[in-house]
């Protein structure tokens, strides 16, 4: 039986290409040869093509919409609008934050670009001229686009469908244009502290509105089969599950006669998750016209429509002592929601694990309100390369631990160090109520500084500052520190759903006869490598290699159930969930082997591949022996065949964490910031597969660079929404991108079933604090304490120039 | 506005169809011959996931109509690959080298990196990057782009050396 | 983003271009290398009924540098422009600032007469123009006519260029021999219009300046020839203080838009800005 060719441990190992080695991708072969099969490459016969009349109004009333000349255009087939959807009740949907939202506007509508009508057509060129030509009537009302005036007295009233609820989703309502009022941590204790304190440090930090603007838009091809009654939907799906089970319950239409397959998604960041008119448009046009619709956005669509995020107002206090100990935090949030509230968090959470926001440090005591409001803008809300609001928290907290920093004169270094959590306090309670599950925040801080030669760099900015003094460069350097700790992983079904599904994730597999197998999950990868990692995690529980495991996700009916995605989830979630399928199918495969080997189940151990007698390695059955066994002998007491699935509901959330040091120089006359040096050190605990994990941090640093650097979407008084194109919306291009420099620890973490944390969204949740504070380092020996994002080039001049450093002549040195 | 007899050559092959003139050619491309490689990923000539080879040049297949075009010789990421089905250089280098993530920027990404390479066969990382340029990726922070591109340029010239 | 419908002529000569623009009317427009025209039609800004293709018209292309004088045929390509050794050394600054125009791709179809024609006070070779005090050879109906690009540029895609006439080339006096030349400019990022941009041309003798050109981009309604700033610079040593008033004079005369580059104080001290770094590069370009 054991005729192979004996091979070492080491090569045995090699061949599974399982954790911890940087496995090529197995996705690439179709990408790299224009194979991809994305929603837009999908093509089905007598397929239509829906495209959106669009409001040029922030706010107003419709007075009439006229199709007849739409209707006109050949190759039209139909135009809805909110009267054809209402009979269907279809005119509204459900938001995921317990709001509805208008699927076509109703009577009102409520931001520019707001979805107004669905023009159906053969193609999208008859679309978009009948787009052309629908008449629409607007009395324009009042725009208000500042959230601080929200919910002032005499403010307009935007939702007039809830203007007279007082109680929301998530508690009572104050204003009309209230969403919710959000509160964690002891605020008496908060209070007592500050008002105690030797030091006491405040800042307004603004974290502005961005958008995740992955390369492919938002769209589906909605397919109905009146025969069998049957709804498909392809599309770009961060969460199909979660889609299907929302389109059941908004549609109607029985679960099991919907099916929701997420093809290759061109990247997410976020911007997937939430449910879109769009998608609901296609369904209904595919339901009345009886074939198959596709909806696509283009780009402007896409930045001014289908999800932002940020646009949180961080009012900060934070109370130390003088020797630079932090004893207290407080915090109030201005959330701006846009005119629905279609934020994408778990249920109980409408301000995400903003609660996270004492960050890395061991702070005492710590009170956060988040106050939410309507405003004339997109809705969304969603996390943009982040965990729920982390990036938010983080950013809040890094910079105020740096404002409390040059309030005492201390280094920035030196301050989080003497603040850290220790590695003996973990698993850490924090003072805003989460459990922090492992981590090593002074290694990783010696490690990065050391690495960086950060006294170096300190005392390199002295005689540059000296030298700026002299007048012999116009420049200034910039060191920024940060340290972040995420939370991800949503997470433990007692406290964490989505519209009441619990955010637990799934792994089904099946091991072929001859020693291969499928692999099937709940999560859809967007770029992350899933088909290459998820087999490696598989690769070390069953011993088959790899390459001979084939990962499969996003189609509804074959796919087990699992909330999708984003957040960092799909490998502290589902990747958990695989390990645990995995060992199922160990803890069988130790029966076979045990029935062929004809011992006793506990005289075997697992060595790699295989199992083996205890102290009798040379009798062993391999798993691919196993795997035709279990189909071909009719072992007493077991089932024939070898599959498993398991649902993982996790103990807890994982909490990666990292030190990241940015160097930049500040070219004073013009405000053009060089970044210099970045330097990125990750702890995600176990390493699956460090290839992926240094591409991840390189993507999420390129995110944080443009959200930090230049990334924008502003409205104006009039309500017209600004940077809503790649002219304005900042994505850096291979030259303003620098070289980055990554390092890392390991911190496992200790309930995950192989120690892993997650990490694709670290980088932009330490990256953004990490600019941010190089480019305030800058000017700190200047008196600033804190500027805005984004850093671009006028703001940077402008703070230049508020500090007396733009006298004129401004010829280069 | 009648449709227009449209003949060119795409990937090596004589193709014809008939077209508005105001259809992009990248929807020409994608919708009537089926070479989905190409997206569309900005509407403004901005992202460069567009991007094919027309008469010797990189363009944006999104910001040219099929009536410009008519006539041509295009090549699209799904002519890259020689005869015998054997991968570019190129394509190898962006797999071996995590040149990509979401993949959805890959193909305009290859087909630009393969016009730059003729433009210049060993370019400099800044050289890459300016020649780059007018392709944004999401995902990869495109070191692994640069890296790839570098490794591709070299194993091309140790290629032509071989072959010499 | 779906253009309009059109009807597609693609002539041959460049009179049979002339004579479509004047059968066809004021709904047609001539097209190059698209790169102005196909945005704007894609947002239905501009919606012709005919475009006029001028790829095959063969007499529009080409370079030509012959006895102190270049000419350059309107559908000559940025890309074009940068490979031409003889331009790059008869006139350096046209390759500076083409490799500073949008990226590759853009580059390779985007055609210098476009770029000049088209009267986007955001595009860069009109400042590069009249800095270089170049004249455009425009064709119509009723022949052919020289306008020296400093009285071309009228307002916001507004120019001199009347109905039925087609640039068709671009004639520049090359430069003195040893002149200094620099286009900078600042951008968002690749791709991006000029937040400031300045041309400028020097020549020196016996370290006093001789002859000045200064032009500025995107900080007004139509590129700026800076005259002031060129009187300022004529006759100095190209010292601190006459840098000072070349820039401050380029100030003076900016209006910048106020948009997502930075409000209009910021801009009008970056055109400063770039005015005294273009006059450093110039001056130390300057044989």
């Amino acid at each position: 039986m054991n005729a192979e060719t004996p091979i070492s441990l080491e090569q045995r190992k090699d061949k599974l290409q399982g954790l911890g080695c940087s496995r090529k991708r197995v996705e690439d072969a179709r990408f790299t040869q224009g194979k991809g099969n994305y929603v837009d490459d999908i093509k089905l016969p007598g397929m239509l093509f829906g495209d959106f009349v669009r409001s040029p109004i922030g706010h107003g009333r419709i007075k009439s919409i006229n199709k007849e000349a739409a209707l006109a255009v050949p190759g039209v087939k139909a135009v809805l609008t909110a009267d054809d959807l209402r009979p269907l009740g279809l005119h509204w949907m459900p938001t995921l934050a317990g709001d509805v939202q208008a699927v076509l506007a109703d009577e009102k509508v409520l931001f520019q670009n707001q979805e107004v009508a669905f023009v159906v057509a053969e193609d999208r060129y008859a679309a978009a001229d009948g787009v052309e030509l629908v008449e629409v009537e607007y009395e324009d009302l009042p725009p208000l686009v500042d959230p601080f005036k929200a919910m002032e007295e005499g403010a307009p009233t935007l939702r007039e469908d809830i203007a007279d609820k007082t109680e929301g989703a998530h508690g009572p309502r104050r204003h009309p244009n209230h969403i919710f009022t959000w509160e964690a941590g002891d605020q008496a204790a908060t209070e007592q502290a500050l008002a105690g304190a030797e030091v006491v440090a405040e800042e307004m930090v603004s974290y502005q509105r961005v958008h995740p603007c992955p390369l492919e838009t938002c769209g589906c091809v909605a397919s109905m089969d009146k025969i069998n009654g049957k709804l498909t939907i392809w599309g770009t799906f961060q969460a199909p599950h979660a889609v299907r089970t929302v389109a059941s319950l908004i549609t109607k239409i029985p679960e099991h006669n919907i099916r929701i397959i997420s093809p290759d998604i061109g990247g997410g960041f976020g911007n997937k998750v939430g449910v879109y008119p769009g998608y609901i448009c296609s369904a209904v046009a595919s339901i009345v016209l009886g074939v198959p619709v596709k909806w696509i956005e283009d780009r402007m669509e896409n930045l001014s429509t289908t999800a932002f995020a940020r646009d949180y107002h961080m009012t900060g206090r934070i109370a130390a002592t003088r020797d630079g100990r932090i004893t207290g935090l407080w915090c109030h949030v201005l959330a701006d929601h846009g005119a629905f509230d279609a934020c994408a968090d778990p249920t109980k959470f409408p301000a995400g694990f903003f609660n996270i926001c004492t960050g890395s440090y061991d702070i005492p005591t710590a009170y956060v309100a988040v106050d939410g409001v309507y405003t004339n803008k997109a809705p969304g809300g969603v996390a943009y390369r982040c965990s729920f609001r982390v990036t938010e928290a983080s950013y809040f907290i890094e910079r105020m631990v740096d404002v409390l920093a040059r309030k005492l004169d201390m280094d920035p270094a030196e301050i989080r160090l003497k603040n850290f959590i220790r590695k003996e306090q973990f698993p850490y309670t924090s003072a805003l109520g989460w459990e922090y599950d492992s981590g090593d925040y002074e290694t990783a801080m010696d490690k990065a500084l050391k690495t960086v030669d950060y006294q170096g760099l300190r005392a390199e900015q002295k005689a540059a500052r000296e030298a700026f003094q002299r007048g012999e460069t116009r420049k200034l350097m910039g060191v920024g520190v940060a340290f972040f700790t995420e939370i991800v992983g949503a997470g433990p079904v007692k406290n964490c759903d989505i519209l009441g599904l619990g955010m637990f994730d799934s792994c089904e597999i099946r091991i072929h006869p001859t020693g291969s197998a499928i692999a099937r999950l709940g999560t859809i990868s967007q770029g992350q490598g899933h088909a290459t990692t998820f087999a490696q995690i598989l690769a070390s529980e069953i011993g088959i290699p790899a390459e001979d495991i084939t990962l499969e996700e996003g189609d509804t009916d074959t796919a087990p159930y699992g909330l999708g995605t984003y957040g960092s989830r799909s490998t502290p979630v589902a990747g958990a969930a695989t390990a645990m399928a995995g060992r199922k199918i160990r803890a069988k495969a130790q029966m076979i082997a045990a029935y062929l080997l004809e011992v006793h189940d506990g005289d075997l151990e697992w060595e790699v591949d295989r199992f083996q007698v205890k102290g009798n390695p040379e009798r062993h059955k391999t798993m691919k022996e196993i795997a035709f066994a279990a189909y071909n002998q009719a072992i007493p007491g077991l089932e024939p065949g070898l599959e498993a699935v398991s649902y993982y509901d996790p103990p807890n959330m994982t909490y990666p964490f990292g030190a990241y040091v940015c160097v930049v120089d500040i070219d004073v006359d013009t405000g053009v910031t060089e970044i210099r040096r970045f330097y990125a050190l990750d702890d995600c605990g176990t390493r699956i597969n460090p290839m992926i994990i240094e591409g991840q941090v390189h993507g999420g640093l390129t995110e944080a660079l443009a959200i930090a650097m230049g990334q924008e979407i502003t409205y104006d008084e009039d309500g017209n929404v600004h940077g809503g194109s790649l002219m304005d919306f900042f994505l850096p291009t291979a030259v303003e991108t620098p070289t980055w420099e990554t390092d890392w620890t390991e911190t496992p973490s200790p309930h995950h079933p192989i120690g892993a944390k997650g990490v694709g969204e670290s980088p932009n949740v330490g990256g953004v604090s990490a600019f941010s504070n190089a480019v305030n380092d800058a000017f700190a020996h200047l008196g600033l304490t804190h500027t805005q994002m984004p850093h671009d080039h006028w703001r940077v001049w402008q703070t230049a120039q508020r500090l007396g450093l733009t006298g004129q002549p401004a010829a280069a040195e | 506005m009648s449709k227009m007899h449209v003949k060119m050559t795409v990937n090596g092959s004589q193709v014809e169809g008939l077209a508005e003139p105001r259809t992009l050619l990248i929807h020409f491309l994608r919708e009537q011959l089926g070479l989905t490689g190409p997206h569309i990923g900005c509407d403004t000539s901005h992202c460069g996931a567009c991007t094919v080879d027309l008469d010797g040049k990189s363009v944006k297949s999104c910001t040219l109509f099929v009536a410009q075009a008519n006539g041509a010789e295009v090549t699209t990421i799904e002519g890259l690959a020689a005869a015998d089905g054997s991968l570019h250089p190129l394509q190898e280098a962006f797999r071996e080298h995590h040149g990509l993530q979401c993949g959805f920027c890959t193909p305009g990404m290859i087909t630009r990196a393969y016009r730059l390479l003729q433009e210049n066969p060993t370019p400099s990382d800044e050289e890459i990057r300016f020649g780059m340029s007018g392709n944004l990726c999401r995902c990869t922070g495109y070191q692994n782009i640069v890296k790839a591109i570098r490794a591709a340029a070299a194993e091309m010239a140790a290629g032509k050396e071989a072959a010499e | 983003m779906i253009p309009g419908a059109f009807d597609y002529h693609r002539p041959r000569t460049l009179d049979e271009a002339i004579s479509l623009l004047a059968s066809l009317g004021e709904e047609s427009r001539v097209v190059a290398g698209g790169h102005s025209l196909i945005p704007m039609m894609k947002l239905r800004m501009a919606v012709p009924e005919h475009l006029i293709d001028l790829r095959e018209v063969a007499e529009l292309r080409g370079i030509a540098v012959e006895g102190g004088q270049i000419t350059i045929g309107a559908m000559t390509t940025q890309q074009e422009v940068i490979g031409s050794e003889e331009l790059a050394s008869a006139c350096p600054i046209l390759r500076e600032a083409a490799l500073q125009i949008a990226d590759p791709q853009i580059r390779s179809l985007g055609t210098l007469g476009g770029n000049v024609a088209n009267g986007d006070p955001g595009n860069d070779m009109p400042a590069v123009m009249q800095a270089l005090d170049a004249a455009f050879v425009l064709r119509g109906p009723e022949g052919e006519r020289e306008v020296v690009a400093r009285a071309f540029y009228e307002g916001p895609f507004t120019t001199a260029l009347g109905e039925g006439e087609v640039l068709a080339a671009i004639r520049i006096a090359a430069p003195a021999a040893g002149h200094g030349w620099a286009y900078e400019k600042q951008k968002r990022k690749i791709g991006d219009y000029a937040t400031a941009a300045a041309a400028v041309l020097l020549e020196l003798e016996g370290g006093t300046c001789r002859k000045a050109s200064v032009a500025l981009t995107n900080v007004g309604d139509t590129p700026l020839h800076a005259a002031d700033a060129e009187a300022a610079l004529v006759g100095s040593s190209l010292d601190a203080a006459a840098v000072e008033a070349a820039a401050a004079a380029a100030r003076a005369i900016a209006e910048p838009a106020e948009d997502g580059r930075g409000p209009r104080a910021f801009r009008v001290h970056l055109t400063g800005v770039m005015v005294a770094r273009a006059i450093e590069a110039a001056k130390r370009r300057a044989g």
